[in-house]
């Protein structure tokens, strides 16, 4: 184990060394300390290594991350995990404004709440939440799929595009184009692999799916003001 | 972008260390506002007397003799503990509106920051480090306080411009955004006789909340109505006399963390301003819901 002081050694050093991995490293397991909600922890990995962050964090912690397991111990600021591309990102309390924005891959597990603009343009991340999200989460959301064990906040899925949401509690309100869409076998079997990897307390069936109307990808003289 | 803080003591053994705690938390702000930076302190009671805090671009020629004018002009003794570009005057109570109308008269270049009873401001531009050593801040005790890192917007980079605004005895307010309907507003309060001293966007919002209180709304409802009529991005901490409050606009983008121990509630636009505070690993740390008003009292 490879423990990293933040405060002694500074935001730099850290993404340095981190991202100087190789695919064949031999430090495979790194926990920074002092964390103190610092921004831009542990972003830009592209290697195969663990990374446990001890404390809460600022803004965009674990961003671009391809490859590594990035776990906060704490709550994430603003964009943890933005722009994934593989890997897993694991936050042990509440996630910040637009957890997980534009995440092309990879997968994305809350165990606290997620704030407004969860999955904000997600473009195929899996982005798992043990809570709450809140108002304008997955907003033109493209591809990937958001599973919410608690409610969602207004406006879910305004814009919409082909990603897939599961909501298990209320949503408050469902945005343009969004609609509640019927759970087929095939949802439950991706479900079912998204909450065992992710390890949160839900079943398959307890859930809802939400999508795309399809209204809104052609133009409609209707909805222009 | 610009930054917050904000330090609510339950607490009374920790008010010997508000200034040094705010300051802390402001400095740790700096790069969300490095171009001017304020704070608002609610100091000690004294039975029967005011505090008036005065800036001057000239400290040396407005706050010379301007006790004994005063004095001559309002017909009581006036304390003036001058501190840099600021002069706090300590005065009976009941002579504030005749100190304020003689000060218009005899320092015509003097600004009034803040009036009230308890309430302190003081604000420059510059980075938020140098401002709090200028004044003093880590020295000063209270009961709550309020802090604001600027990054300009709305208007020019000023000693004016910067918060926290004060638009009514012992309130004050800092902002985090803009507001869109600010001009709009600022001509509708005109109507309604209250008066704006600058173009920027914050003093407007200040003000309608005074207007709405001076109209019989508690601060809890005056900020429910601003969240009908204030247009735009908004983080707002407000302080009162004995009270503490924060609401985000509908949209709350503009970025918000609250604490809350035994010993106090405090605000930051980042985490990272709360991580010095005492207790902070086992505080209730959350986010602040959008369109929702916290108010807290002593």
């Amino acid at each position: 184990m490879q423990t990293f002081d933040l405060e002694a050694n500074g935001l730099r050093a850290l993404n340095a060394a981190l991202q100087a991995q190789s695919q064949q490293t031999n430090e495979t397991a790194w926990e920074v300390v002092n964390a103190k909600g610092s921004h831009a922890i542990a972003v830009g990995l592209d290697a195969p290594i663990d990374v446990t962050v001890r404390g809460s964090t600022g803004y965009y912690c674990a961003g671009m991350n391809a490859q590594a397991t990035i776990r906060v111990d704490g709550s994430a600021g603003p964009g943890v995990a933005e722009n994934m591309m593989s890997g897993t990102v694991i936050v042990e309390g509440d996630a910040s404004q637009y957890a997980g924005a534009t995440g092309h891959g990879g997968l994305l597990v809350i165990k606290g709440n997620a704030s407004s603009r969860c999955g904000i343009s997600m473009k195929g991340i899996d982005i798992v939440v043990q809570g709450n999200v809140g108002h304008m989460s997955a907003f033109m959301a493209q591809s990937g799929n958001m599973v919410v064990c608690g409610d969602a906040g207004d406006a879910l899925g305004d814009s919409i595009y082909e990603a897939r949401l599961f909501v298990r509690g209320s949503v408050k309100s469902l945005g343009a184009d969004c609609v509640e869409k019927e759970m087929r076998p095939e949802h439950i079997e991706i479900l079912a692999d998204l909450i065992e990897r992710s390890g949160v307390d839900a079943k398959p069936e307890e859930f809802k799916r939400y999508g795309s109307a399809r209204q809104l990808y052609n133009f409609n003289i209707d909805n222009a003001y | 972008m610009c930054g917050i803080v904000g330090l609510f003591l339950k607490d009374k053994a920790l008010e010997p260390r508000l200034g040094e705690m705010l300051t802390d938390m402001l400095i740790t702000m700096s790069d969300r506002g490095p171009d001017s930076a304020g704070i608002a302190v609610y100091g000690d009671e004294a039975e029967g007397r005011a505090k008036l805090t005065v800036q001057a671009a000239d400290p040396d020629q407005t706050f010379a003799n301007l006790a004994d004018d005063l004095k001559s002009a309002i017909g009581t003794d006036v304390a003036v503990r001058v501190i840099e570009t600021h002069a706090v005057l300590d005065l009976p109570e009941d002579k504030v509106g005749a100190a304020r109308a003689a000060l218009k008269d005899l320092r015509p270049e003097a600004r009034v920051m803040s009036a009230g009873e308890v309430i302190e401001i003081y604000k420059e531009v510059g980075l938020p480090g140098d401002v709090a050593k200028r004044f003093e801040i880590p020295k000063l005790t209270g009961t709550h306080g309020i802090g604001h890192t600027r990054m300009a917007t709305e208007s020019a980079v000023t000693t004016l411009g910067a918060h926290p605004f004060s638009t009514g005895s012992d309130q004050c307010l800092v902002h985090n955004g803009s507001l869109s309907n600010h001009n709009s507003l600022r001509r509708k309060l005109a109507r309604e006789g209250v008066h704006v001293e600058t173009q920027n966007d914050t003093e407007v919002a200040a003000a309608y909340l005074t207007w709405k209180m001076q109209n019989g709304s508690t601060l809890g409802e005056a900020l429910e109505s601003g969240i009908d009529d204030l247009d735009g991005f908004y983080t707002f901490v407000v302080g009162t006399k004995d009270g503490f409050g924060v609401v985000r606009d509908p949209i709350a983008c503009k970025p918000a963390v609250m604490a809350e121990t035994d010993q106090y509630v405090a605000f930051g636009s980042e985490y990272r301003a709360l991580v010095s505070l005492p207790g902070i690993e086992d505080a209730k740390v959350w986010e602040p819901e959008p369109a929702t008003v916290y108010f807290w009292n002593h």
